[in-house]
């Protein structure tokens, strides 16, 4: 018998007013992934967050952590997560170390100082200890707000924009952090709108647009379904006209550069090359780019908008 | 559409998994200490404030009316009014307590650690209840012992003064949860203060005894519960009382039970908290 995934998620709809804001979505998350959480501004992205975290009620479906009920064994399910909050909250009558011990005596936890002072360590928070949570900055409360999802070690932690105005040294302390994390054994949900972000840390991704999970695979077969190319290749002077097995491919040009698209799974780099060689200019430098999430991301949303007028 | 898979018997390796029901101590206790650190954390505004405005009716109608008006044969009007302020104090302490608490973490936002812990609806209630208490007796408390500087009072009967003082800031503490729920600005907590609370404890014969009332006015006084919770709260300083204290016990426990019972359920549905 399998255990329960992390998150286990089942035609899961929320309606507010008229807005459909989640139009049925499927997903498991098994224990022990980093599972990276997309979509553009308004997709339902937190708002599935919420559900999980019992922050917002569902209209229908289920929703699940390790078998636990999100609404009916709330309990047990919320004392498995820990969720880093998008919006920057912060209680101003309290120091950040009273703020932590009293968010672990929520979860039950009387005696925590020792993962708190690691929490703290971890995220560069120590000379803050006895700081009013007021006068920190507002990367400083992001840290905090991190720390805070912690304090209980939930075996699940779901981090809703994480980085938001968060410097490049905390951002890659941040990403250091998170993959430790997960090494040992705790399942990461990460939502981001740097995709470069998603890309570097999570194995699997999914996609949401309006309220529907559009794609849902590996971070590599996610890529690997992008098997085109694009060739930048710059020339000493004007190579003049192009022969017909490279005009195909054009999808660009500059004073002495051409910039060729071209399918990988259908045509053979190296026939273009020679092709590009027999062109009667010098070539001064090639530029092969693939495809990023970015441009994964880009064109799963643009076909998903043209399929659904 | 193919459904992911899984099953749900067998539970995670993971170290603590909490009681799926049943009350536990170590949170609740949490959140009720935090909420009496986070008064006395501004005690001069929530403790010292309400007191020094209770000497000051002290002092003014005491001397005002003190050698004319007698309400009970043997107690002067100054020691007469005493047990009414302070009742009054309890009240509005106990109901600004949990309300201003909730209001304020709804507008600031930090409302979230609340809702993402695993506090349950009875819990929430109980802490939040119970600091409300702590603030509403500190207060009574204070203005008791300074009272007692300036006359003499007698305490009769202690487990009525201790009964009373636990319903009356008990089922305040409890309104202050409706009100804090229901109430998305400071304000509206304010109004709710201003033309609810504030006109009815007044009124609840805290400076005179509702028998000297006209009748029509007497009748009016009779249908606000906070006139039993004085009454009977008086009745345990001085043995004395305008109705009887079984009756005055019997409509502050209804109303406390009442407010308690729509505050859980309230916190139970989620109302305005979880959307
Ligand atoms: N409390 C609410 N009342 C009404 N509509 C809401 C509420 N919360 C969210 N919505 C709507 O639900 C939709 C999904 O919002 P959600 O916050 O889940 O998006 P998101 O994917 O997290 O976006 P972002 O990247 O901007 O954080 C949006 O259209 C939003 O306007
Ligand atoms: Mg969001």
């Amino acid at each position: 018998m399998s255990p329960p995934p992390a998150v286990w998620v089942s035609g899961l709809r929320k309606a507010y007013a008229s807005h459909l804001a989640l139009a049925g979505v499927d997903l498991a998350i098994p224990e022990g992934e980093f599972f990276g959480l997309l979509g553009p501004n308004g997709a339902g992205k937190s708002t599935l967050i919420n559900i999980l975290a019992g922050m917002v009620q569902r209209s229908s479906g289920r929703a699940e952590i390790f078998g636990f009920d999100v609404e009916r064994d709330y309990r047990r399910s919320r004392q498995m997560l820990g969720v880093v909050p998008q919006e920057l909250a912060y209680d101003p009558f309290f120091t950040v170390r009273e703020f932590l011990r009293l968010q672990s005596g929520y979860f039950g936890l009387r005696r925590n100082d020792d993962w708190i002072d690691e929490l703290m360590a971890e995220l560069d928070l120590t000379d803050k200890a006895n700081a009013n949570l007021r006068s920190l900055s507002g990367g400083m409360k992001r840290r905090v707000l991190i720390a805070q999802a912690l304090v209980h070690r939930p075996p699940v932690v779901v981090l809703d924009e994480p980085t938001a105005g968060v410097d490049v040294e905390l951002r890659q302390g941040l990403w250091r952090f998170m993959r430790r994390y997960n090494r040992e054994g705790h399942t990461v949900i990460l939502t981001t709108h740097y995709l470069e972000e998603a890309e570097e840390l999570c194995s699997r991704i999914g996609i949401l647009q309006r309220g529907r999970l559009i794609a849902l695979d590996a971070k590599d077969h996610l890529l690997a379904r992008f098997t085109w190319r694009v060739l930048t290749v710059t020339f000493d002077k004007d190579p003049g006209p192009l022969p017909e097995t490279l005009a195909g491919f054009l999808s660009g040009a500059g004073e002495n550069t051409l910039v060729l698209r071209l399918d990988q799974s259908r045509h053979s780099l190296s026939s273009v090359l020679a092709a590009l060689q027999d062109l009667p200019a010098q070539i001064l430098d090639l530029h092969v780019q693939e495809p990023d999430l970015e441009d994964a991301f880009t064109d799963i949303l643009g076909n998903v908008g043209i399929e659904q007028p | 559409m193919n459904e992911p898979t899984r099953s749900t018997h067998s539970l995670p390796a993971h170290p603590r998994i909490p009681p799926s029901s049943g009350f536990r101590f170590t949170p609740t206790w949490t959140l009720f200490y935090k909420e009496v650190l986070r008064f006395g954390k501004v005690w001069l505004q929530t403790v010292a404030a309400p007191l020094v405005t209770t000497l000051l009716y002290l002092v003014v109608f005491g001397h005002a009316l003190g050698g004319r008006v007698s309400v009970y044969p043997g107690v002067s009007y100054t020691a007469f009014i005493v047990p009414g302020l302070m009742m009054m104090s309890v009240l509005q302490n106990a109901f600004a307590n949990s309300s201003s608490s909730l209001i304020q973490a709804k507008v600031t936002g930090n409302i979230v650690f609340l809702l993402l812990s695993p506090l349950g609806p009875s819990e929430i209630f109980v802490a939040m209840t119970a600091a409300s208490i702590v603030r509403g007796v500190v207060v009574g408390f204070a203005i008791l012992i300074l009272a007692l500087f300036y006359l003499q009072l007698p305490i009769i009967h202690p487990l009525w003064v201790l009964v009373f003082t636990l319903l009356g800031a008990g089922g305040m503490g409890a309104l202050g949860l409706i009100a804090g729920l229901w109430a998305e600005k400071f304000d509206q907590i304010a109004g709710f203060q201003n033309f609810l609370i504030m006109p009815l404890t007044f009124l609840a014969g805290v400076f005179y005894s509702v028998r000297s009332l006209p009748p029509a006015w007497q009748k009016i006084s009779l249908i606000n519960p906070f006139f039993y919770v004085i009454d009977g709260f008086r009745y345990g300083f001085f043995g004395l009382s305008d109705v009887s204290v079984w009756l005055c016990l019997a409509v502050s426990a209804v109303f406390a039970a009442v407010a308690s019972f729509l505050a859980w359920r309230l916190l139970r549905s989620g109302y305005k908290l979880r959307q």
